[in-house]
């Protein structure tokens, strides 16, 4: 009974933050706020929603039935693959916005950006 | 040699997690010819990837750092994970922002420390890492909510983007 | 037990709706890297999307299918934004 309400709690807060992302990839003004939503909510809401298929696979596992203990540790390994590789993405997509010439919508400061990046991309560029 | 040994033991490890459920022969879990088979692909693999695997030294061997990481994961980064939610979940219901981008020198030397650096800043309350300098490592931050104090010193102190990570890293990574 | 496996079902419903308004955005985005945006994280809902068909239909393999998505979007994504910042491959 408390397991059940524990799974439920899990997929209510997956839910709500992922309909976040949604959101917030809706209403904010420009490509770095975007992907603040984008980046951080699906992996806490991954994180939850995922975390409560993990709590399943150890019950049934438990349990002794022969999914359980596939269905846990192949979960798992998701999980370390959206942890891992959405922060990457998220990099590899703000660098490529930059670097092609969008600046942050209503920045209080942007000129720390714009100075050393040109350096960088002349080292980049040689190569 | 030591190398070869190291990268084909985390090879099998990888390949018996990715084929748990196999059949039953050794704990419950695979099947011998299931391990034979891994035990020679890991093997070749192994060999293909030394170089790339373990580039520079062996700490990473060391058990404390995998316990610290393992603490790490679970208390601070967790917490600030919860937090940076919570505060996306603010600005995108009230739709106030105040962004900028700024750099910050966090003094961490190696690949696999600012790696971790940069993740966990992604993934911490209000920030974005958008761009390294490779030479000095130092990381470019699109910051949601700019502070007023902390413009005042230019390359902006640590403590006001990401706490004391820089601190955690270091006894982890380096 | 099994009402609580069929809930996963309903997960897939609201997950879809969820990469509806991302998919709204990747229709609307001025730019193409905000397009990219949406396409990451509807690549993220998908993953957990199969994760969760998954445990609905019982079906262990769906996850190994879902495991082989992530990397490759990953890697699709970081493409992208490579020919976005006008480097060669």
């Amino acid at each position: 009974m408390i397991f059940d309400i524990i799974i439920y709690l899990f997929i209510g807060i997956g839910i709500f933050f992922n309909l976040l992302a949604g959101i917030g990839l809706l209403r904010f003004p420009d490509v770095y706020t975007r992907l603040h939503a984008g980046t951080k909510c699906t992996t806490f809401g991954s994180l939850f929603l995922i975390g409560s298929v993990i709590l399943i696979g150890l019950k049934l596992w438990w349990e002794k039935d022969t999914n359980g203990s596939v269905l846990a540790i192949h979960s798992t390994i998701a999980l370390i693959a959206i942890l891992l590789t959405n922060p990457v993405g998220a990099h590899a997509i703000a660098r490529a916005a930059h670097r092609s010439g969008i600046q942050p919508a209503g920045a209080v400061i942007d000129e720390l950006q714009a100075k050393p990046v040109e350096k960088n991309e002349e080292k980049t560029g040689g190569d | 040699m030591k190398r070869y040994v190291i990268t084909t033991i985390v090879c099998f490890i990888i390949y018996l997690l990715l084929t748990t459920g196999s059949g039953n022969d050794v704990l419950g879990l695979w099947s011998y010819i299931e391990m034979l088979f891994g035990l020679l692909l890991s093997l070749i693999v192994g060999y293909a990837a030394r170089t790339l695997f373990i580039k520079d030294n062996f700490r990473m061997l060391n058990p404390v750092r995998w316990f610290l990481f393992l603490c790490y994961l679970i208390g601070p980064f967790f917490v600030a994970l919860a937090k940076a939610n919570l505060d996306v979940a603010y600005r995108v219901i009230t739709g106030k922002i105040n962004p900028g981008i700024v750099k910050i020198s966090p003094g961490i030397h190696t690949d696999l420390g600012i790696t971790l650096l940069a993740n966990s800043i992604t993934l911490t309350p209000g920030t974005l890492s958008v761009d390294i300098d490779e030479k000095t490592n130092d990381l470019y931050i699109h910051w949601i909510n700019v502070d007023k104090k902390a413009l005042e010193k230019k390359p902006v102190d640590c403590k006001y983007i990401c706490g004391n990570f820089p601190q955690w890293i270091r006894r982890i990574a380096e | 037990m099994i009402d609580l496996l069929t809930t996963y079902l309903l997960v897939v419903i609201a997950l879809m709706l969820c990469s509806i308004l991302a998919l709204i955005r990747v229709i609307r985005g001025p730019t193409a890297p905000d397009r990219v945006v949406g396409v990451d994280t509807i690549n993220t809902m998908v993953i957990v999307g199969m994760i969760a068909f998954g445990v609905a239909y019982r079906e262990v393999i769906y996850i190994d299918v879902a495991i082989v998505y992530a990397l490759l979007s990953f890697i699709s994504t970081l493409f992208i934004a490579r020919y976005l910042e006008g480097g060669d491959f």
